[in-house]
């Protein structure tokens, strides 16, 4: 299977392609138009800060090449937040494949630490990232920005308000958590995405 | 649910190799920091620390492979930390793989070293330890690994370093390490009141119970021991499975 990773300046891109080898993948890591457009599936991960990284992919005009893809797709955390229309952080215009606003974490009590760090349960899953999956599994998660519930939405997590843990639409799949650093739990949902590409 | 405690087990790495001894079964090298991390992260361990105490420029460099290889066969978070003095460490060990780094002594000589790390990586990365010890006039950091006292209080330097934009606080109680009484609950407890990021408790875990009133006592976020993970005194599954009886939010 021919897997791509989206080569741009977002960090802790190669714990991706790490956890891709533990499953038997080795993933090309690109921002080739045509190598990105031929993959049988194209991961989007990576940790950052929205302006500087959708800056970035609109330079090398990535943004349209990502919102045009046909296969399977995976955000992950700023990959996430980067397929939504539009972050707080920044006040950034994002790439639009999901509806919904980005907003950042406001605290509502003193144990309310943004960011969001550590391991929390997911509920309300939907579609195949989540197939064979039970009630409650820990996912480990970063972020201090976060993705409302919308009707995209595919797994909710609570911390300070309910959020989009997971999106699916169409070809589009994002997690807001990183399965690649969320032991077999993660592992099954990289397993379950790249099946989706077979 | 909420957000998960966390416990974390700490290895010593020395020419890249666990100086603690083990008494794991099943494993093929007891000595090879990878093979152990991977077993913890097998009982569920929420995360590892990795601290290299070599002193060599050789060392380093064995370090560097070591997290190279963490990085690719364990699938949790990992912070590493000891002898990283400048931004370039810290570019090293990212680079190899590492989640987050720990700053210590270096922080407390140039605290400027955490705007640094921050600044280019993002505060998520930076978690600053702090060894301490409680004397008439309160607590006191040290530096050195707690050979050289120094005259920053505790909890001044610990709001410093999270206005500087530590993602992190990691605790070590200089008179409760090693000691298996428990954490320094009391401490722990201010410094989570006093802070606005999550504070990992070090030092003095010696029964399950230790971890319990880390968690409700101390109110930390996570809890760091390495010997009675080490020796098999207290097996993470059990730990975790008696905290969640107790009531308390963790992973299994």
């Amino acid at each position: 299977m021919n897997v791509a990773i989206v080569k741009y300046n977002a960090g802790n891109i190669r714990s991706v392609a790490n956890a891709l080898k533990r499953l038997g993948i080795t993933p090309e890591l690109t921002d080739d138009a045509e190598r990105l457009s031929k993959a049988d599936c194209v991961l989007f991960p990576g940790q950052g800060e929205a302006g500087s990284t959708m800056a970035y992919l609109k330079s090398r005009g990535l943004d349209r090449l990502i919102c045009g893809l046909k296969q399977p797709v995976l955000g992950i955390c700023i990959g996430q937040q980067l397929l939504c229309r539009h972050s707080e952080e920044s006040d950034t215009e994002c790439l639009g494949v999901f509806d919904v606003e980005v907003k950042r974490f406001q605290p509502m009590r003193h144990e309310d630490k943004v960011p969001h760090m550590g391991w929390n349960t997911l509920s309300g899953l939907r579609g195949d990232l989540f197939k064979g999956f039970g009630k409650d599994e820990f996912v480990y998660f970063v972020h201090s920005y976060y993705v409302p519930v919308n009707p995209c939405t595919s797994a909710v997590t609570e911390y300070i308000v309910p959020f989009s843990a997971a999106l699916h639409k169409d070809n589009f799949y994002a997690t807001q958590f990183h399965p690649e650093k969320s032991g077999s739990v993660g592992e099954r949902i990289l397993k379950n995405f790249l099946d989706l590409a077979l | 649910m909420a957000l998960a405690k966390r416990i974390i087990p700490c290895l010593d790495v020395k020419n890249g190799q666990t100086v603690k001894g083990t008494n794991f079964v099943n494993l093929r090298q007891a000595g090879d920091p990878v093979e152990l991390g991977k077993a913890y992260s097998e009982q569920g361990a929420d995360e590892l620390v990795y601290l290299d105490i070599t002193a060599s420029h050789e060392g380093r460099k064995t370090f560097t492979d070591m997290v190279q290889r963490v990085a690719a066969e364990i699938s949790i978070p990992f912070t590493v930390g000891g002898g990283i003095n400048e931004l370039a460490d810290v570019e090293r060990l990212l680079n190899a793989g590492a989640d987050k780094v720990s700053v210590n002594s270096a922080a407390l000589r140039r605290p400027q070293l955490i705007d640094d790390i921050t600044g280019h990586f993002g505060s998520q990365v930076c978690v600053v330890a702090i060894d301490a010890k409680e004397t008439e006039e309160g607590w006191f950091c040290y530096l050195n690994g707690g050979r050289i006292r120094t005259e920053r209080k505790l909890f001044d330097w610990a709001r410093e370093a999270c206005d500087r934009g530590a993602g992190e606080i990691l605790f070590t109680s200089m008179d409760h390490d090693g000691v298996k009484q428990g954490f320094a609950n009391e401490a722990l407890a201010r410094l989570s009141d006093e802070l606005s990021i999550p504070v990992i408790a070090s030092g003095g875990a010696g029964r399950k119970e230790h971890f319990r009133d880390a968690f409700l006592l101390g109110k930390s976020d996570a809890a760091l021991a390495a010997s009675v993970f080490h020796f098999g005194e207290i097996p993470i599954p059990g730990l975790k499975e008696w905290l969640k009886d107790e009531g308390i939010n963790v992973r299994i």
